[in-house]
């Protein structure tokens, strides 16, 4: 295990976790105001994809297949917010998760509709494609340091939105306390139609960056889902800072347990046992370190609401 | 009931054969909606990990059946057990939970159990297991799809049976009592937990059943039986039949599956009207199709209403 492995690996995981919590950030914002379980974020997700990928394909700019996938996201996440989950908001959430299950459903056959059965090729800009040195001896790929600045910035971005501008003090008052926002003159249903879009929008692009890496696919928004879910659910939902910590948590996490575990294992155990145990313990290792975080502090680590 | 029971007699001379095969796969699942609407639609919890239950049931007969153990009495109980054990470990941390998060550290779980099982490579990891023949039961052959259509059929009745009563005993009301009122329940000097707990491992048994039954059924297993998916497949059933109506989870498992059947002959775009329907439930009969059917199906201790939030 040398020093340049272990550094790539940590960018790896630093580059994984800050995706998540451009998908995270809205999706904890929209629990944090309305209470509602959305499911459909991970088909946010995909739809941003799908979409960059087509662009992509027709204009053969990338800057223009992540703008365009943040926008055509955004307007189906604002049409998906007035038609429906506004109203989901009033039931118990039994009825949050299958109404937005339904959407899953529905999502992924329109996309196979419009776009067929098979994954599709989103291939990342060609100034981008080659390695970057950063260290003598570690070469890092130039997209992945892209996305981990863009992360950088847009958690950056975030952070001043919510704490210093007015439409943020708005947000952190609706995710602290929906009731008393309201009688202090919050204008609600207004205030979760912009948060419910700017975490489409965020989705969408997490997806469109992430599709050069990953496969552009049926299936990708509930693959991604579950470990968003499991981000928030750590840093303690409504929490911007905790989807931020539980975001990086899970993306460390799961890259340096696939990379290393394996390895660790084997100085302990023989080869045989280390080599069927690494990759489940691998895979587990962030669903055992949400249990473990519920267990102890069963509102997450940053708790929105005091 | 009888319909039931008289089925497979006359489906030959109809020209019905397949059904009967389909028939008990809908037995089979209302079995696992049934155990599932003990939980949510009478204990009022919301699990969205039953599929580990299913599935794990399903494992236990297919890990037993490569080790030479083939017989049906010791399988079936060993993946209840199996199941039980699981849903007890899972309950006892979970339910320190409430509301979201319950929904969250069930999933979670679900998900560990899901990855633990792909990681079996010895039992077909991934790509999952084709069973070598059916369980054996003495003097009864498995095999033979209508003496198992009835093995799975007086299995389905006896549970549903012992279903009936255990929600009309005292330990059923006091279970609704604690999805009404959980605090108040406490006050009263119930073991709220406790009972819950029970709740939870009697339902993950129950499931363990389907789960074993499903394995006979298919001669196939796989880790794709426990993906989150199925756990969302499951609740959909239970809604749709009506939460908390007795027969809520067999209406739920029937119309699913016929609809599933009948939708993939027209389309292979099943997936859209599915969910179409599913938010017309959850928008327009939040007690299922059961509770619209007419009072006189549902049970005789109504359900309230999903609870509204301020």
């Amino acid at each position: 295990m040398t020093f340049t492995l272990v550094i790539e690996q940590l960018l790896n995981g630093l580059q994984f976790g800050l995706m998540l919590f451009l998908i995270a950030a809205g999706l904890t914002l929209v629990f944090g105001i309305m209470d509602i379980m959305n499911l459909a974020h991970g088909s946010l997700y995909m739809a941003g994809a799908y979409v960059a990928a087509e662009t992509m394909q027709r204009t053969g700019s990338f800057v223009a297949a992540v703008a365009v996938a943040a926008i055509a996201t955004g307007v189906v996440g604002a049409v998906l917010e007035l038609v429906l989950i506004r109203r989901l908001a009033l039931r118990d959430h039994l009825a949050q998760v299958l109404g937005t299950y339904a959407i899953i459903l529905i999502a992924g056959d329109l996309v196979k509709m419009i776009w067929g059965p098979a994954p599709m090729m989103l291939n990342m800009p060609a100034a981008l494609a080659g390695p970057v040195r950063l260290l003598p001896d570690l070469m890092y790929p130039a997209y992945r340091l892209m996305i981990i600045v863009f992360g950088l910035l847009a958690a950056a971005g975030l952070y001043w939105f919510v704490t210093r501008t007015r439409a943020g003090v708005l947000v952190r008052a609706g995710a602290s306390n929906r009731q008393m926002a309201t009688l202090m003159g919050v204008r609600v249903p207004i205030l979760f139609l912009g948060v419910f879009l700017l975490g489409a929008m965020l989705a969408a692009v997490a997806g469109a960056l992430l599709g050069p890496i990953t496969a552009v696919q049926i299936g990708m928004g509930e693959e991604i889902l579950i470990l968003v879910l499991v981000c928030i659910v750590i840093g303690g939902i409504g929490s911007i800072r905790g989807a931020f910590v539980g975001a990086l948590l899970v993306g460390m996490v799961d890259t340096a347990g696939r990379a290393f575990l394996p390895m660790l294992l084997r100085q302990v155990f023989s080869p045989a046992v280390a080599s069927s145990v690494g990759p489940t313990l691998a895979a587990i290792l962030i669903y055992v370190l949400m249990a473990g975080i519920l267990v102890f502090r069963p509102s997450g680590l940053f708790p929105a609401r005091g | 009931m009888l319909a039931l029971a008289v089925f497979p007699l006359v489906a030959p001379a109809l020209g019905l054969d397949f059904y009967i095969s389909f028939v008990r796969r809908v037995l089979i699942y209302a079995l696992a909606a049934t155990s599932l609407n003990l939980i949510l639609g009478y204990g009022g919890m919301v699990a969205l990990g039953h599929a580990a239950f299913f599935g794990a049931g399903a494992y236990a007969v297919g890990i037993l059946q490569s080790l030479g153990v083939n017989s049906a009495l010791l399988a079936w109980p060993a993946a209840m057990l199996l199941a039980a054990v699981l849903a007890w470990i899972i309950g006892a941390i979970s339910l320190r939970t409430r509301g979201v998060y319950f929904i969250m550290i069930t999933l979670a779980f679900a998900q560990m159990v899901y990855y633990i099982f792909i990681s079996l490579r010895q039992y077909g990891g991934e790509d999952g297991l084709n069973l070598a023949g059916h369980s054996q039961l003495p003097a009864l052959d498995l095999a033979n799809d209508v003496t198992f259509y009835y093995v799975v059929l007086v299995l389905f009745a006896v549970l549903l049976f012992l279903f009936n009563r255990l929600v009309d005993a005292r330990y059923g009301a006091a279970l609704q009592g604690i999805r009404e009122n959980e605090s108040r329940m406490e006050s009263l000097g119930y073991p709220v937990y406790r009972m819950k707990l029970t709740a939870f491992v009697i339902s993950g048994a129950v499931a363990g059943l389907a789960g074993a039954l499903l394995a006979n059924h298919n001669l196939f297993i796989s880790p794709s039986l426990m993906h989150w998916t199925q756990s969302a497949n499951l609740l959909i059933m239970v809604l749709v039949g009506g939460i908390g109506l007795r027969y809520g989870g067999v209406a739920g498992a029937a119309v699913m599956l016929v609809l599933e059947e009948v939708l993939r002959l027209w389309t292979e775009y099943w997936h859209l009207p599915l969910g179409l329907l599913l938010l017309g439930v959850v928008l327009g009969a939040p007690r299922g199709l059961a509770g619209l059917v007419g009072p006189w199906f549902a049970s005789r201790t109504p359900a309230t209403e999903p609870a509204r939030k301020a």
